[in-house]
């Protein structure tokens, strides 16, 4: 029990510290620091709590319940594996924090870097420990989303932007592949829980889809580890800060493709394919990758393809399979890690006192920064494969296995040799980080004097290089046990007691090693100049680079096709558009419909009342003629739209819905003037046109009269097929059962929207709330077409500039005014009833718009503002902030989000009232309501005094030039 | 002839002219011909369908089609005064 416990604090504790160190103020660098450190070193306090358990053989597993109708649980597992890389994870983080406290500078803002480093160590644990495949993939998309964050860490960059927008492009899709796979996974299998999918390696490789499975998995493991092809975005994300780099691009997340690999081998390895893939594409890598990186001029540059270089072989150990080959990888993991991560803080403290990175610049640091060269000088040693460091050891092993008969196809035969040669050029570009950076002359034209750093800056080098030092001098005593651990809880066989060992005797592995350590130094000895001068790149292949493909690629894919196919299929004419729509909206229910739409047996009719006929006669024909009118009179039209929805008011009421009645009157109202402020700045009629009457002008009107027709006649035929048809028992039924039992009120209308549905108005209110701010947004930036700006008033007005609003309006505005306080008392009516009879939060809210409104109507805005000051976002904020907090308050009663809860109050002199949650509630929407639509009315309406500020402005101009 | 009949006869009879000024109304909307007549066209729809509100309200019995006769009455007029103020001044707000 505790183990599981321990589990779950693991998960969380990143997360929490990610939390913690986002609201700290922005130049905290110590508190920042402090504070990830402490959580980090409290989650390796829970990796040891939790090392007897595991290593006892069985995975610990904790169980979350998280959507538990989906059967969808968080379900977490540690085995000796993901322990160790866990372990590591959390070290390297802790080294990086103490690195970045001192890297950063004074002005880098704290919260951004180190509540993303945190998330990012949160995403990667759980992402290591998850045991169920599809959380695996959810928390692998967050690494590489957070680290995209990371790599934009400086965004003022374009570099830094570049470089994050193709790591996320090229990682996310990946992820997309692997989540793909993963769910074939889950089809072949039933089941997504990870030790089920590793102990059922037999059936996924039997099946059919199979290829598929394996070729979406590698695209997933590839693009994250940066094997080729996929490895350009690798060298681009060093546009993140130094510890990001070291932390994400060589130590952790890149490891996660490889993690992969080495987790998936027992259910998709094994193969011939599986080799192929792996061991082929890893050491492809291996060898491109150690061979552009001696070409490489940039510090970080260098170490960057260095890094997809050891991927590669990490990638190809995996691809072998075999309990040993899984050992080497596990090991050279570690190893790596430990080593390039030292180098890149290296590279980062050469950086930070010289100024530069370029290798060409630098010279002869040894005598500036004798510690640190020191350092580097070993690490180097160390990802050459010198004798007694850890890289030896690890890269020894891969040799072993390169050399031994797997399968006898040409690949495995060209294994030592393609080994070998890279090798020779990792011992070169070694040689080069080391020759060329601290040997040599004097420096002479640095941006900044170097010295030795900060001893806390060069503490986090110094133990990592240590570690190389005791796991190469001591593998057995330090990693040995925990490695064979770890190999058994991947492969689930118990290695015949592998023993790492320096020494082996004289055998291939160790003469491949010396000779690759000769050819390096010669290599490097004999082009060293030749490299320093050529261009950035090796020969020949330099003008070919992926990243800029890569970037082509997006550039066509994302630019030129979408809007060469937008000007073959796109229109940007809106009859075009919605003549489209209307055409496959007719299709498409057409095809639905075809035959199965028919009248029912008895349709269910009323009695024809004879007024209500002659209404909908109005109404018919306001409807018509506002659609003849709206091209060219919208006026009119206007008018005429007003009396056709006055109609559907009054069907809403007749077919007994008095509550959509009243909503839709004030509705009615609200649009009206708002479509009469839009009407304003429409351009104005062309009097004359001349092509109006000609044949093909009038051929296309009949057309979309036609169309028209169509699909209003079927809209009407399905409303009345539908309507006419007997009542069925449904969930109506169920809702006027127990408005009043369930809910405590007889308004069932407003019972479904405020209890029984609370959480579909409390999305609709927020849309609202996003729709008042869009149209607020749009309409601040809008500035009008210049054939707008006309003075629309009638001519015989025009010579009245002076007389003032109230000279027309004296005894409508006085009646404006104190119609205020009425349709405030209405406004509160309709919502205090709104529970059990017609009313309810929404019409109140637009009743208040309405009165607000009118005050606006009555008085110019200056005036009115100078006395009413209507705060619309606040209601809005406000509005939503009571939904939410009525929401949540039922949590703490133990209920679900926006339970409701019913009953009756007595207060004094009123008596007996009810009084249920969902009024609290509907308050919200109430608030919410009117901040939106004043807020929408508002902003239109200031369009118009900016144009009368601007008139004036100028007539003030015009007559200082008469009175000059 | 007894209340109830009478009332009944007089209820069907008021319905039956509101909805036949609605028409009259609906004329003079489509026809115009001045935008004036429009706007007070739409106004006098506006009143008939509040009558009619309540005439049917009290005919059925009902006291459900209250409210939306009241909130034509307290603000039908509110659309009628923005169309008015946009032909006087050309803008609703200013």
């Amino acid at each position: 029990m505790i183990e599981q416990n321990l589990i779950l604090v693991l998960a969380f504790l990143p997360f929490v510290a990610a939390l913690a160190t986002a609201t700290l103020p922005e130049n905290a660098h110590g508190a920042a620091a402090w504070v990830s450190g402490a959580l980090l070193l409290a989650g390796l306090g829970v990796m040891a709590g939790l090392h007897g358990a595991v290593a006892d053989g069985e995975p610990v597993r904790a169980v979350l319940r998280w959507v538990p109708s989906l059967g969808l649980n968080l379900s977490f597992r540690i085995d000796s594996f993901v322990w160790l890389f866990i372990t590591l994870v959390l070290s390297i983080g802790i080294l990086v924090v103490i690195y970045a406290r001192y890297y950063l500078a004074e002005t880098d803002p704290v919260p951004r870097f180190y509540s993303f480093l945190m998330a990012f160590t949160g995403a990667m644990i759980c992402m290591l420990m998850s045991g169920n495949i599809l959380m695996l993939v959810v928390f692998w998309e967050l690494t590489s989303i957070i680290s995209f964050l990371l790599i934009g860490y400086w965004y003022q960059g374009q570099a830094a932007r570049d470089g994050a927008r193709m790591a996320l492009i090229v990682t996310a899709s990946g992820g997309l592949c692997l989540l793909l796979s993963m769910l074939i996974i889950g089809q072949i299998l039933g089941t997504y829980d990870l030790d089920r999918v590793l102990a059922s390696g037999d059936l996924i490789r039997a099946h059919p889809l199979y290829p598929l499975v394996l070729v979406l998995f590698l695209l997933g493991a590839f693009t994250k580890s940066a094997q080729f092809p996929f490895h350009f975005w690798l060298p681009g994300a060093m546009a993140a800060p130094t510890p990001v780099s070291a932390f994400l691009h060589s130590a952790t997340m890149v490891k996660a493709g490889v993690f992969l690999l080495i987790r998936f081998s027992p259910a998709l390895g094994g193969t011939e394919l599986w080799f192929f893939a792996v061991t082929g594409t890893g050491m492809a890598t291996l060898l491109m990758g150690a061979v552009i990186a001696l070409f490489r001029h940039d510090l970080k540059g260098l170490l960057a393809y260095s890094t997809i270089s050891h991927l590669g072989l990490i990638t190809a150990l995996a691809g072998l399979g075999s309990s040993t080959a899984i050992l080497a990888a596990i090991f050279h993991i570690v190893n790596h890690a430990v080593f390039k991560a030292s180098l890149f803080m290296a590279a980062g403290i050469i950086a930070h006192e010289t100024g530069t990175r370029d290798m060409r610049r630098l010279s002869g640091l040894m005598r500036y920064m004798p510690i640190t060269g020191t350092l580097a000088i070993v690490a180097s040693a160390a990802m050459a494969g010198v004798p007694l460091m850890n890289g030896f050891l690890s890269k020894e092993m891969f040799f072993a296995e390169a050399v031994d008969w797997h399968n006898g196809t040409w690949l495995d035969n060209a294994l030592p040799w393609i080994a070998t040669l890279a090798s020779i050029f990792a011992v070169a570009y070694s040689l080069r980080f080391i020759a060329a950076v601290f040997f040599g002359p004097a420096p002479t034209d640095l941006p900044q004097t170097p010295h030795e750093p900060v001893a806390w800056l060069r503490l986090p080098v110094e133990a990592l290089v240590l570690a190389c030092l005791v796991v190469g001098v001591f593998p057995g005593l330090t990693l040995g046990p925990t490695l064979n651990l770890a190999v058994e809880s991947v492969t689930g066989t118990t290695l015949p007691d592998y023993d790492i060992a320096i020494w082996h005797g004289i055998n291939t592995p160790l003469l491949m090693s010396l000779g690759a350590l000769a050819g390096g130094v010669i290599l490097y000895f004999a082009f060293a100049q030749r490299i320093a001068e050529g261009p950035e790149g090796p020969p020949l292949l330099h003008r070919l680079r992926a990243q800029r493909l890569f970037e082509k690629g997006l550039l066509l894919l994302s630019w030129r096709v979408p809007r060469a196919v937008m000007a073959i299929i796109g229109s940007e004419k809106l009859q075009t558009q919605l003549r489209t729509i209307v055409l496959l909206a007719i299709a498409g229910v057409g095809l639905a419909l075809w035959g199965t739409l028919q009248q029912a047996a008895e349709p269910r009719t009323n009695a024809l009342n004879p007024s209500f006929a002659l209404m909908w006669i109005v109404g018919a024909a306001c409807a018509l003629g506002a659609a003849w009118q709206a091209k060219y009179h919208r006026f009119a039209a206007l008018t005429l739209l007003g009396g056709a929805g006055l109609v559907t008011c009054l069907t809403f009421a007749w077919f007994s819905a008095p509550d959509l009645a009243v909503t839709q009157l004030l509705v009615e109202i609200v649009t009206t003037v708002l479509l009469l402020l839009g009407l304003r700045w429409l351009p104005r009629r062309r009097e004359e046109i001349h092509e109006d009457t000609l044949l093909p002008a009038r051929a296309r009107r009949l057309r979309d009269l036609i169309i028209a027709s169509v699909a209003g006649a079927g809209i009407a035929a399905m409303a009345f097929v539908i309507m006419t048809r007997p009542l069925i028992p449904n969930i109506g039924d169920w809702f006027l059962r127990n408005a009043y039992y369930e809910a405590g009120g007889t308004n069932t209308v407003n019972v479904i929207l405020v209890d029984f549905r609370a959480f579909d108005t409390f999305g609709e209110i927020t849309v609202l709330a996003i729709v008042g701010l869009t149209v607020f947004a749009l309409l601040r930036r809008f500035r009008p077409a210049p054939e707008s700006l006309r003075d629309l008033r009638p001519e015989e007005e025009a010579d009245a500039e002076t007389r003032s609003l109230a000279d027309y309006l004296l005894v409508p505005s006085v009646i404006m005014r104190w119609m205020f306080p009425p349709i405030i008392v209405i406004s509160a009516y309709l919502f205090l009833r709104g529970h059990d009879l017609p009313g309810g939060g929404f019409s109140a809210g637009v009743t208040l718009a309405i009165g607000f409104l009118l005050q606006y109507l009555g008085h110019d805005v200056r005036w009115v503002e100078a006395r009413l000051t209507v705060l619309p976002i606040r209601w809005m904020g406000f509005g939503l902030l009571i939904a939410g907090a009525t929401g949540v308050a039922a949590f703490a009663f133990g209920y679900p989000f926006l339970t409701a809860h019913a009953q009756y109050v007595d207060l004094p002199l009123i008596g007996k009232v009810p009084a249920a949650t969902a009024l609290i509630f509907d308050t919200g929407v109430f608030s919410l309501v009117v901040g939106a639509t004043v807020l929408m009315l508002i902003a239109i309406a200031h369009q118009s005094l900016r144009l009368s500020r601007m008139r004036e402005h100028e007539a003030a101009e015009a007559q200082a030039k008469e009175a000059a | 002839m007894t209340a109830a009949t009478l009332i009944w006869w007089a209820l069907t009879y008021a319905q039956f002219m509101l909805a036949l000024a609605a028409i009259l109304a609906m004329v003079r909307t489509l026809r115009g011909p001045r935008a004036q007549d429009r706007v007070l066209a739409l106004d006098s729809l506006y009143i008939n369908a509040m009558l009619l509100f309540v005439v049917t309200g009290m005919r059925l019995g009902t006291p459900f089609f209250f409210e939306a006769s009241l909130v034509i009455g307290v603000l039908g007029f509110v659309a009628t005064v923005a169309l008015a103020k946009f032909l006087i001044r050309g803008e609703v707000i200013e």
